[in-house]
């Protein structure tokens, strides 16, 4: 990797060169001024660049070596299953008859799509335990606020006015007490226990006759299960509450335990995470909900149904929340997560949890002695190490993380959930080698020792990347948040 | 069993269980209740091999009407334009598509610094201060900024206009729901919000005024007028635009919105049935802090080198947690990048080229419409739709163009009753004269 600066496609442009060529316009040129309204027609260009077809391609391989991606090498993100991307989903998702589309197009034209909705549908179902999965939030938060809205509404229908608060552990992701403001409720924080689990106690003191739902995650974002679940939905169900999951753990349990089994009434999924939607630098994603009966006339519409051959999209639905997106939701990625499920089957699926818990329990034992474990237990497809014991040292999990990059190694997720001091989240998903695993313990083996001994190379880490640690006081105290002309 | 996704070896699993201590898998699941406890496999579809499986799905896609075959001339917010061959090339480099969001900044300076050439980009055509990372799609883009005009300006009323694309004014009202702001509508006239009502609603209530700009109808708002009614009130301007159209339109920044939103997917993004697209988020500079989603950042190194960071996260929802104003957390990032590549392709001068000719094949199609003696009931200035009146069903005559190899537009009536027999029709340049020409006397034998 180089060490300059790679220049902005804006600092390369030269007047007069082009990137692309249109037809020859064949139909009568107009006079844009005659036909547009005074003051409407641009007169100042948008500055875009001006360069040739190589230059963008040799701009963004430049750009691509400077990323870092699964394919790339090990990428243990805590709660973010980086998971190998593979690649017959995109061509799948690449075919002209999925690609190029018109989600308003006449439904007898695009049967094969609605019928490949429908068919990952059913098998989300099945996978979930719930009886009925909308594919239209875009991504896992917006199936969260989606969820939520149906709860809302849920109730409201029920003249049950009173319900305006959301129970959230203190361990959950910042999206579940973010989704309950916006969805309109107050959040309530239920604490965690000495075993890092929902405090029970804690949980029936919190819940009452004003609460609307519980969020939870299972296994949790310490990556334990919640073994307490029957007695959670009991409680919740007891003071008339519904029990939301979030399906963002749900590679840990698959073929294991079934939301819809543990009394959870909705779910939601993220087929970017656990059914191997590209992550793509930040997004697209996908985050299908799934529902029990009693929540089904609250779906958003349309909703897809099958008349016999023939699928259709139903929007006669009286008590439907409203839309969350235009159209059916992220299509594309949907096509990515149904071929991948389509290539594991029943037996691939059981064995992708196997070996994601198998891979998080390995290396968690291989690194407990080297490093502070919270919760000494079983954990589930990831785990959360503390680093207060280097931090006493002077070497923040900070400085850990930045040293792994010397190494080849993405950091796992740092500083979360909030409930562990100096935490760091590893999930290995279940498509790393032992050899991968290995390699990276005996890096974080190595780096704790240069705590011990050298504690400044890692203070000082990153030492080989392209450049070093940003100064982001600067980048917020004074925001450039895009290119101008000198 | 053997998956070529999954390396793990009877010898491995053998070791990594001596490592922890146990003699099987199943101790690990041992936590888990038995009453909770599913046993078997699911009942789902056995796995098929690649080969096999390639061929089931190419099938399945074979059945649809696709716009690679078929000559589009449907629209209403998704678009048939030309996608430079080499979007794909670049999307396809999986350094960008199976990395995540760029939390670690020293090995993430691709993603960041094009994130960064696409907020100026976006910034350049709205003719905005500042723009976001991305949003979903252009609708819930259009919701979030509702939803900011009313938390921003403190005011529980969000006015927008029927000439809105309906789906998105669904979105709105959803959103607005959620924090329970009302959502008034102002009806059209001519295809275009009637503005003498507008002016009789919005009032020192009101949050934001919201309207598209070419509107759903293609017809081109009179952006200053808006702006004038909405500033007056002390609203937040909203404009839900086609960012291709601004190569030849004013750009809203220009009539003061703001807040400019709308999809890239004009810009290289395929249809891919509604998703994904990728919204984007353009404010002005007064409204940098009020941003929903992720921005990116310049900054140095200790050494001095130019470099880029995720920035001013506070905003957030990681960090505000029950706080926060917008629960957003993913983005669209690898189609954010697509549209970069396409609106670098096109540059400067292609951007502009584009546009015309939308507005010149458009013009053509409208014409000829005339000339064969359909109604153009809306005559005001258009971009890339027109909406022709017809006599008879428009499903069934788009069920016989087809036939014909086309894709026939929109029909109005399913939104909206009064527009019963009205079909939006969308020319993109794409679509050849020949293919114009084919339309209309197709469209002359069905709905003569």
């Amino acid at each position: 990797m180089h060490k300059d600066n790679q220049p902005l496609i804006f600092e390369i442009t030269r007047e007069g060169r082009v990137g692309y060529n249109l037809p020859e316009l064949d139909v009568p040129e107009v006079d844009i001024a005659s036909l547009l309204p005074q003051g409407m027609q641009r007169e100042e260009e948008a500055e875009l660049p001006e360069v040739s077809e190589l230059d963008i391609m040799r701009h963004y391989t430049a750009l691509s070596n400077r990323n870092h991606g699964v394919d790339t090498g090990f990428y243990p993100l805590g709660s973010c299953t980086m998971k190998y991307n593979p690649k017959v989903n995109e061509s799948v998702a690449r075919f002209p008859g999925f690609a190029n589309i018109h989600p308003l197009q006449d439904e007898s034209s695009v049967q094969g799509a609605m019928e490949l909705m429908y068919d990952l549908q059913e098998h989300l179902i099945e996978i979930t335990g719930m009886d009925e999965v909308t594919l239209q939030p875009a991504a896992g938060a917006h199936g969260e606020w989606t969820a939520l809205m149906m709860i809302r509404a849920f109730h409201e229908a029920n003249g049950d006015l009173d319900r305006t608060k959301v129970i959230v552990p203190d361990s959950a992701h910042g999206t579940n007490p973010a989704s309950a403001t916006v969805a309109g409720f107050e959040t309530i924080t239920v604490k965690s226990d000495e075993n890092g689990l929902v405090d029970l106690e804690d949980l029936r003191r919190v819940a009452g006759p004003d609460t609307a739902a519980l969020m939870l995650t299972n296994p949790n974002t310490l990556g334990l299960f919640e073994e307490s679940i029957l007695e959670m939905a009991e409680i919740i169900h007891g003071v008339g509450g519904k029990l939301y999951y979030d399906g963002a753990n749900l590679n840990a349990v698959m073929s294991k335990a079934r939301p819809g089994d543990m009394g959870f009434d909705c779910v939601h999924l993220n087929l970017h995470k656990t059914f191997t939607g590209p992550h793509g630098g930040g997004g697209p994603g996908s985050g299908p909900v799934g529902v029990k009966s009693d929540l089904i006339p609250f779906l958003p519409s349309p909703v897809l149904v099958k008349e016999e051959d023939k699928y259709t999209f139903d929007y006669n639905r009286p008590q439907a929340i409203g839309r969350v997106k235009p159209f059916y939701g992220n299509f594309g990625i949907n096509v990515r997560a149904y071929t991948y499920i389509r290539s594991m089957g029943p037996d691939g699926l059981k064995a992708v949890t196997e070996y994601a818990v198998l891979n998080a329990n390995y290396m968690m034992r291989r690194l407990e002695e080297h490093f502070d474990l919270p919760y000494n237990r079983h954990c589930k497809h990831e785990f959360v190490l503390s680093g207060r014991r280097q931090k006493k040292l002077g070497v923040r999990t900070l400085d850990m993380a930045k040293r792994l990059l010397d190494f080849g190694y993405h950091p796992p997720t740092i500083y979360f959930p909030l409930n562990v001091e100096e935490g760091m989240m590893i999930e290995p998903t279940e498509t790393e080698s032992k050899e991968t695993l290995d390699a990276f313990c005996d890096a974080l083996i190595q780096i704790a020792k240069e705590a011990q001994e050298d504690p400044e190379i890692v203070q000082n880490a990153p030492h080989t990347t392209v450049i070093n640690r940003l100064d982001e006081t600067k980048a917020a105290r004074k925001p450039v948040l895009r290119y101008t002309k000198a | 069993m053997k998956h070529r996704y999954l390396p793990m070896t009877e010898q491995d699993q053998k070791e990594m269980l001596d490592v922890i201590g146990i003699s099987s898998i199943d101790e690990l699941f041992a936590d888990i209740p038995e009453k909770v406890r599913f046993n078997g496999e699911y009942n789902i579809k056995p796995a098929k091999a690649e080969s096999a499986l390639l061929k089931e799905l190419a099938t399945l896609a074979d059945k649809n009407a696709d716009s690679k075959k078929y000559a589009s001339f449907l629209g209403a917010g998704v678009y048939d334009h030309f996608k430079p061959i080499i979007v794909d090339h670049v999307i396809s480099r999986s350094e960008f598509y199976t990395a995540y969001t760029p939390y670690q900044p020293e090995i993430s300076q691709g993603e960041l610094q094009a994130i960064f050439e696409f907020q100026t980009m976006i910034c350049e055509l709205t003719g905005m201060d500042i723009a976001n990372s991305s949003m979903y799609d252009g609708g819930t883009a259009l919701a979030e900024a509702g939803n900011l005009a009313a938390g921003h300006t403190r005011r529980k009323k969000i006015i927008i206009s029927e000439a809105v694309h309906p789906e998105y004014i669904d979105v709105v009202k959803m959103y607005a729901k959620g924090q329970n702001v009302q959502v008034v509508t102002v009806p059209i006239k001519d295809g275009l919000t009637d503005l003498s009502k507008l002016e009789e609603l919005v009032d020192e209530e009101t949050a934001a005024v919201l309207v598209q700009y070419p509107n759903f109808f293609g017809q081109i708002e009179d952006l200053a007028k808006v702006e004038q009614l909405t500033h007056a009130q002390k609203a937040l301007f909203v404009v839900s635009t086609n960012p291709l159209a601004l190569g030849a339109l004013t750009p809203p920044g220009k009539f003061g919105a703001d807040i400019t939103v709308g999809d890239a997917q004009p810009f290289g993004i395929a249809e891919a049935f509604g998703g994904p697209h990728c919204g984007f988020f353009a404010v002005t500079s007064k409204l940098m802090r009020k941003v929903p989603g992720r921005l990116v950042g310049e900054t140095t190194d200790e050494d001095g080198r130019r470099g880029f960071v995720l920035t001013l996260q506070a905003r957030e929802q990681h960090i505000r947690r029950d706080k926060a104003t917008s629960n957003i957390c993913s983005n669209q990032a690898l189609n954010a990048l697509a549209a970069s590549v396409a609106m670098t392709a096109l540059g400067k001068k292609g951007v502009k080229e584009i546009a015309i000719q939308n507005i010149a094949k458009t013009h053509y199609a409208k014409q000829a419409f005339e000339k064969a003696g359909f109604e153009v009931p809306f005559q005001g200035a258009h971009f890339n739709e027109i909406v022709v009146k017809v006599n008879g069903s428009i499903a069934d005559g788009n069920k016989a163009l087809l036939e014909k190899g086309i894709i026939g537009g929109f029909d109005l009536g399913r939104m909206n009753s009064d527009l019963k027999n009205h079909v939006l029709i969308a020319v993109t340049e794409q679509r050849t004269k020949e293919e114009i020409d084919a339309l209309v006397q197709e469209m002359g034998a069905l709905h003569a």
